[in-house]
C-alpha cells in the first residue's frame, strides 16, 4: 500500500496588499482528518486550491510525498480529490458522461463496477443518465463526491463539505470520511463545527495573518 | 502519446459541448453570411481589384476569429468550469486539448468563407492553388494558436469583448499581413519560389507562438 504524506512549508499568500496568510508550516501524514478554520474571507478555500496545486502560492512550498518520494506537479492530479461549493461540473452532459469525458481527461480506465458503487452510495444510481442542470444543489454537490473519489485519489480536500446537503447527504458524507481517512488523508475546510468534529488537528487561519 | 491521447479527449469534450450547446458555431456562421452579404451589396456591379478581394477576405477572416475563438477559455470561465478543469489536467495538455479545438473551427469557419467568396466574388480566381493551400494552412495554424494563447489571457478579465480584439489586432497583424500578400500573389499567379520570403515569414511566426504559447500558459493557467 502507498504511504501518503503532505509537508506545507512557510506558507504565505497575498492578494494585492492584503495578506491572506502567512508562513503556515505544517506536516499531515496518512489516516488523518485534519481541519482548517476561519471566519469568512479568512483564507480557507485560497488554503485549499494552493494544496491541490491549482492556485500558486507568494512563498514557500508545499510538497507531496508517496512511499517518501516527493510527487512531481504533473502526476500530482491524480492524488487528489477536490469538493467544494464553487467546483462546477459540464451541467449540458449527464452524470454519467461527466465522469467517462473526466476519466478520459485524466488518462486513467473509467471502472464501471467502481462507478456504479459509489453512485449507489451517493444515492444517484438512478439519475446517472440525466443531464446536470437538471440537478437540485444538493444531488450537485453529491455529484461532486463520485467526481473527487472516482479516481481513488490519496488526497481528499474538502471544502464547506456539506454544503447544500439535507442531513442524509450529510451522514453520507461523513461516513466517506471516515472510511476514506482510514487509509488516506482528508483535509477539512469549515466554519461548521459538525464538520469539523471528526478532525484531529485543525489549523485556525486567523493566527497565521 | 498520453499526452495527446488526453488533449485529444478534451477536444472530443469541447465538440460534444459545442454540438449540443451551439455556443460558436451559430454566431460564426451568421458572422460570415452577415459579413459576406455587406461586402457583396456594397460592392454591386464593381470591378474590385485583387487587392481589396484578398484585403476583404482577410478581413472577414479575421474578426470571424474575433467572433468565435475566444469561446474555447471563455466558455469554460462564464460556466464556472475552470477549477473542474484544473484539477484533472495539467497546463499543456488544457493548451493543447482547447487548440485542437480551435484548429478544427478554424479551418472548418475558413473554409466556409473561401468557397462563399470562391461562389460570389467574381475577382476570387486563384491562379496558384498549391500557394494557396499553403497559406491557408499555416495561416490557420498561426490564426488559431494566436487566438488561443488569447483567449486564455482574456478569459478571466472583466471587459473580455473588447479586450479580445485589441489584443489580437497587433499580435495578429503581422501574420494577416503577410498572408494578404501571399493571396495577392496566388490571385496573380507567381510560382512558390517568388514567394518564399513570405511563406518563410508565416511559418516561424507560426513557430514563434507556439512555442512562447507553451512556455506561458502555464502561468497564465494558475493564476
Amino acid at each position: 500500500m502507498n504511504e501518503y504524506s503532505l509537508e506545507i512549508k512557510n506558507l504565505s499568500k497575498k492578494f494585492g496588499r492584503r495578506q491572506v496568510f502567512n508562513n503556515i508550516n505544517l506536516s499531515i501524514n496518512e489516516n488523518t482528518i485534519f481541519g482548517i478554520s476561519g471566519a469568512n474571507g479568512s483564507g480557507k478555500s485560497t488554503f485549499m486550491k494552493i494544496v491541490a496545486g491549482v492556485l500558486t502560492q507568494d512563498q514557500g512550498k508545499v510538497i507531496h510525498y508517496i512511499n517518501n518520494t516527493p510527487i512531481n506537479s504533473e502526476k500530482l492530479l491524480n492524488h487528489i480529490g477536490f469538493v467544494s461549493p464553487y467546483l462546477v461540473l459540464y451541467e449540458e452532459f449527464t452524470a454519467e458522461e461527466n465522469l467517462i469525458i473526466f476519466s478520459k481527461i485524466r488518462g486513467i480506465n473509467y471502472d464501471v463496477e467502481y462507478t456504479k458503487y459509489l453512485f449507489n452510495q451517493l444515492n444517484l444510481y438512478k439519475r446517472r443518465k440525466e443531464i446536470i442542470k437538471t440537478y437540485s444543489s444538493g444531488m450537485k454537490q453529491r455529484m461532486k463526491y463520485i467526481f473527487a473519489l472516482i479516481h481513488k485519489p490519496n488526497l481528499l480536500l474538502l471544502d464547506e463539505p456539506t454544503s447544500n446537503l439535507d442531513s442524509e447527504g450529510k451522514s453520507t458524507v461523513y461516513s466517506i470520511v471516515n472510511s476514506f481517512s482510514k487509509e488516506k488523508i482528508v483535509i477539512i475546510a469549515s466554519n461548521e463545527e459538525q464538520d469539523l468534529e471528526f478532525c484531529k488537528d485543525i489549523l485556525h487561519l486567523e493566527n497565521y495573518k | 502519446m498520453k499526452m495527446f491521447s488526453r488533449a485529444y479527449n478534451l477536444f472530443i469534450k469541447d465538440l460534444r459541448s459545442e454540438l449540443r450547446t451551439r455556443y460558436a458555431i451559430n454566431a460564426l456562421i451568421m458572422f460570415i453570411l452577415v459579413a459576406i452579404s455587406v461586402i457583396l451589396f456594397s460592392i454591386g456591379n464593381e470591378k474590385i481589384p485583387p487587392q481589396l478581394t484578398a484585403g476583404l477576405y482577410w478581413v472577414v477572416i479575421f474578426f470571424s476569429a474575433m467572433s468565435g475563438l475566444s469561446r474555447a477559455f471563455v466558455s469554460e470561465e462564464e460556466k464556472g468550469t475552470t477549477l473542474t478543469l484544473q484539477l484533472v489536467a495539467n497546463a499543456d495538455i488544457v493548451f493543447s486539448g482547447k487548440l485542437l479545438f480551435n484548429l478544427s473551427l478554424t479551418f472548418f469557419i475558413n473554409l466556409i468563407i473561401t468557397f462563399l467568396y470562391a461562389a460570389f466574388f467574381e475577382d476570387f480566381v486563384i491562379n496558384n492553388f498549391s500557394l494557396f493551400l499553403i497559406t491557408f494552412f499555416f495561416g490557420n495554424i498561426g490564426l488559431a494558436i494566436s487566438s488561443t494563447i488569447i483567449a486564455s489571457i482574456i478569459a478571466k478579465a472583466g471587459a473580455k469583448g473588447t479586450l479580445y480584439p485589441v489584443l489580437s489586432f497587433p499580435i495578429l497583424l503581422p501574420l494577416i499581413l503577410t498572408c494578404v500578400q501571399l493571396t495577392i500573389f496566388c490571385f496573380d499567379g507567381i510560382n512558390i519560389e517568388n514567394s518564399v520570403y513570405e511563406l518563410a515569414i508565416v511559418i516561424s511566426y507560426d513557430i514563434v507562438m507556439i512555442t512562447i504559447s507553451y512556455l506561458l500558459f502555464d502561468f497564465i493557467w494558475k493564476e
